[in-house]
């Protein structure tokens, strides 16, 4: 392919490529992200290709593997065009039954339909699925559509289009201007106005860099690597425009070497991208220079922090520096550098292409666009969901993620990762966006949000955090590294019923200090799980403290295993699996657990059929 | 120049000053264990935090003065209710790891930390960083640094061996700011000194008519006035007491 010399030559290529495709030609598009991968997609695939060429229909069926739907639970995902048929759980036995009914007419395979869990319906087209309804996929939109591996599809859906306008009629100062308007605010978690970032960086002289940050490390989250991995071309638009902008020759995409799909799929996209004209020296012949080099991250969660990703970059220890110098002063090898998120970049074509005032529209006043969230944990749909800015949490969990699972009830809502905050039940109609969600002692982060039901222990959860950000505090600053320490100290001790009421006043004065005086952000937000907490589930802390009680029955230390014994039927399953020998009781007679020997593993609670096995929590825990 | 307020003083600095430099040079005392004239900042041990203000509206911060820059419009409080229980919390945490200090112990002394609600760890080194910026910005060695992350960074060498760069010169163990011992007083050592309070001061009535070679304890310089049949005799003690004493 020779390099495209100018807007022109690339809109004649678009409308080739148009020309060349026949709308109606069936195609099977299977999701070969992360997760669908897990799920057997690559078998599925096989079995496609297999099936297709058994009956001779390679050459009339297109086979495609695409980037990541999002509805990750029910993958394998494939969909059926130009029908739109959509198909959940997908196996690779399926392939020739799916094959025959496009060969015959394309009647859907029943049995491979969403089947809505309330009405028992079968459902057709991925947006009559009830997690899809409620969406508005501006930046994922497209990750079921193309193949992330050719630049040709990113092109036939209207891509590079947005560079295209941006090099023939805007100038930079007009592009900084629409950002600006559009309101987007950074997708990384602090919600800094993306304009106003832009604005400050080209007022300090060139060299400058951009920076593109997929240091993605929130348990849970994934929605940086399912945007590289699906749409990578999105991203390099976004930073060739932000490059026009701020007259950027030089910029880096840094990715967690955990992410070898992101890796693979952005490197493909920069090489295709380059050799079309769209990189390189004299982009679209407008005589515009960039490259985008990918650096690989080694794995510290502390370098999504943008001035630690900054050290990591220029190969010092991923340790952040204390702001001002702000990057946009002072960033890469001492220059300005605009650093924002994948998902962040990836918005900037979508308001060149619809316009700032469009993009504006949608979402509440102070917070616009759209906000991307992994939904995990106790729910039922787990998979990416992109919502308008300002939809309730009660829209989020019950509407798009089809409520908990087992009927069980909702008890708090973890958002923004680690160091984000737990929001009680009560505040489940609380629109989601940056302001309300600080105020409530949380914060957007990039968008991970763990669902937790009655069996989760508040108090086990805020240890469970402050173990993860203990390892993953640099260390360099005092409070952060000792704060956590101490802080997972405390709860271990409070978990183990060894805790006092002066304990819960010695974590709310660290968790203090930690906001108040630590150098980066890590630090500043590592207390919120168990600040919020500590505010909205007290009473759980104090049933630990007080009574030596876990209410939801998890701390190991304070719940005891009993068997009822007009339930148990004598089956010697529970004896099986114990491991400490704890459980006596003949074969066809009534069980009974030895306290003293029961290590509270849980493995009999899970094997009893009758449920005679019960655990319990209070007084009658013995002290060890 | 720069024209900032600190602690309701109006002040005119050169470009590039700190704000821990203008405040010094006015006088106003602000903690630190990390900050060495002669080395770069690390604003790692945040004692010295300042609540910070930019103009007249907008809300304050706690920013680490040795880095911080001074420019135009700063309002800083370096005494203000928030700095002093951010600087007790903190000494508190110290006093918790290094108990043995004698730096730390005086400092809890002197900003009024009266107890200690940690138990005490005695990791000793609190990885200010000073000995090995003073290795390397000073001594032009480098043969020390940090390894690990986290809970187990610490001071290191390079693989646990002495680089041929360490010219032995100790320089390292000069500017520790906490390898010095504290005052092991008559009354059993507890995680926070204090102050032989219940005692007559130990080296004020040992070394009677000599100089003491330690510097006097904050703690001890603070239980010497409510004791008036101490006597104090050597020159530092009195400029410090000379305020009380009559």
């Amino acid at each position: 392919m020779p390099r495209l010399k100018s807007v022109e030559e690339l809109e004649s290529l678009r409308a080739e490529l148009r020309a060349a495709r026949d709308p109606k030609r069936p195609c099977l598009t299977v999701c070969a992200g992360s997760g669908c991968t897990a799920a057997g997609a690559h078998d599925v695939l096989a079995g496609l290709r297999r099936a297709l060429a058994k009956h001779g229909l390679q050459d009339a069926i297109d086979v495609k593997s695409t980037g990541c739907h999002g509805f990750c639970e029910r993958g394998p995902l494939m969909i059926v065009w130009p029908e739109g048929t959509f198909y959940n759980q997908v196996t690779a036995n399926d392939a020739a039954a799916i094959v025959a009914s496009v060969s015959n007419g394309h009647v859907p395979v029943e049995k491979l339909l969403y089947r809505d869990p309330v009405s028992g319906k079968r459902v057709i087209r991925e947006e009559e699925v009830p997690f899809y309804a409620r969406q508005q996929r501006v930046l994922f939109g497209n990750n079921g559509r193309i193949d992330p591996k050719d630049i040709k599809d990113y092109l036939h859906v209207g891509g590079y289009a947005a560079l295209a306008r941006v090099l023939s009629t805007m100038s930079p100062e007009q592009i900084v201007d629409a950002v600006t308007r559009s309101g987007l605010r950074g997708r990384g978690g602090a919600g800094f106005p993306t304009g106003l970032k832009w604005k400050l960086c080209r007022e300090n002289p060139a060299p400058r860099y951009l920076i593109c940050n997929g240091d993605e490390g929130d348990p849970g989250a994934f929605m940086d690597r399912s945007l590289l991995e699906g749409n990578p071309h999105s991203v390099a638009e976004g930073m060739i425009i932000g490059a026009f902008a701020l007259g950027v020759q030089e910029a880096y995409v840094y990715v967690r070497a955990e992410y070898p799909l992101a890796c693979e799929h952005l490197r493909a996209a920069i090489d295709q991208a380059e050799e079309y004209g769209l990189l390189g020296d004299d982009i679209l012949g407008t005589g515009m220079k960039l490259r985008i080099h990918l650096v690989k991250g080694a794995g510290a969660f502390v370098c999504g922090e943008e001035t630690a990703l900054i050290a990591s970059l220029e190969g010092r220890v991923g340790e952040p520096h204390p702001r001002p110098p702000y990057p946009a002063q002072k960033g890469l090898w001492g220059r300005p550098t605009v650093i924002n998120n994948v998902k962040t970049w990836a918005s900037v074509p979508v308001i060149i292409n619809w316009g700032p005032d469009w993009y504006a529209g949608i979402g509440t006043e102070k917070s616009k666009g759209t906000m991307v969230f992994s939904l995990v944990g106790k729910i039922n749909n787990t998979g990416l969901v992109e919502v308008p800015m300002g939809i309730t949490l009660r829209e989020m969990i019950y509407d798009i993620g089809g409520g908990i699972p087992g009927g069980k009830a909702l008890k708090a809502i973890q958002i923004g990762g680690p160091s984000g905050g737990c929001i009680p039940a009560d505040l489940i109609d609380l629109p989601i966006d940056y302001e309300r969600l600080t105020e409530a002692g949380s914060m957007m982060g990039s968008g991970g949000m763990v669902v937790m039901d009655e069996t989760t222990c508040m108090v086990d959860i805020a240890r469970y955090f402050m173990e993860f950000l203990e390892d993953e505090s640099c260390g360099q600053c005092f409070p952060c590294r000792k704060g956590t320490q101490r802080m997972r100290q405390i709860l271990t001790r409070i978990c183990a019923g060894n805790g006092t009421e002066d304990d819960l006043l010695l974590l709310e004065d660290l968790g203090w200090l930690m906001k108040q005086a630590s150098l980066c952000a890590l630090g500043q937000t590592a207390a919120n799980p168990v600040l919020t907490t500590l505010r909205y589930f007290r009473d759980e802390y104090l049933a630990h403290i007080r009574e030596r009680r876990c209410p939801a029955k998890v701390c190991r230390e304070l719940i005891f295993y009993e068997i009822e014994p007009t339930l148990c039927d004598g089956c010697h399953a529970c004896v099986r699996v114990c491991a400490g020998d704890a459980i006596l009781g003949e074969k066809e007679a009534i069980h009974t657990i030895d306290r003293a020997k029961c290590t509270r593993c849980g493995a009999c609670l899970e094997v009893c059929q009758p449920r005679a096995v019960r655990a319990g929590t209070g007084e009658l825990v013995c002290r060890n | 120049m720069p024209k900032l307020t600190i602690n309701g003083i109006e002040v005119l600095v050169e470009k590039g000053v700190t704000v821990l430099e203008a405040a010094r040079f006015l006088g106003i005392p602000i903690p630190t264990l990390c900050h060495d004239d002669g080395l770069a900042p690390a604003s790692a041990c945040r004692l010295c935090v300042v609540e910070v203000r930019r103009g007249l509206e907008g809300r304050s911060k706690l920013l680490a003065a040795c880095s911080l820059p001074a420019e135009d419009e700063m309002v800083v409080h370096t005494n203000s209710a928030r700095v002093q229980r951010a600087r007790q919390l903190l000494i508190e945490l110290y006093v918790a790891t290094c108990p043995s200090s004698k730096r730390i112990q005086d400092l809890a002394s002197a900003y009024g930390v009266h107890e200690c609600r940690y138990e005490a760890e005695h990791e000793d080194c609190i990885q200010c960083g000073l000995c090995v910026r003073m290795c390397e910005q000073q001594m032009m060695a480098g043969a020390i640094g940090f390894a690990g992350r986290g809970a187990n960074r610490r001071v290191s060498r390079p693989f646990d061996m002495t680089d041929k760069r360490c010219r032995q010169c100790g320089a390292c163990l000069y500017i520790c700011p906490v390898c010095e011992l504290r005052c092991a007083g008559p009354a059993a050592e507890a995680t926070l000194c204090n102050g032989c309070l219940n005692f007559a001061p130990v080296c004020f009535q040992s070394y009677d008519d000599a100089m003491c070679f330690l510097d006097p304890c904050h703690a001890c310089e603070l239980a010497g006035p409510l004791r008036p049949d101490v006597k104090i005799k050597t020159r530092a003690r009195a400029t410090v007491l000379s305020g009380e004493k009559q």
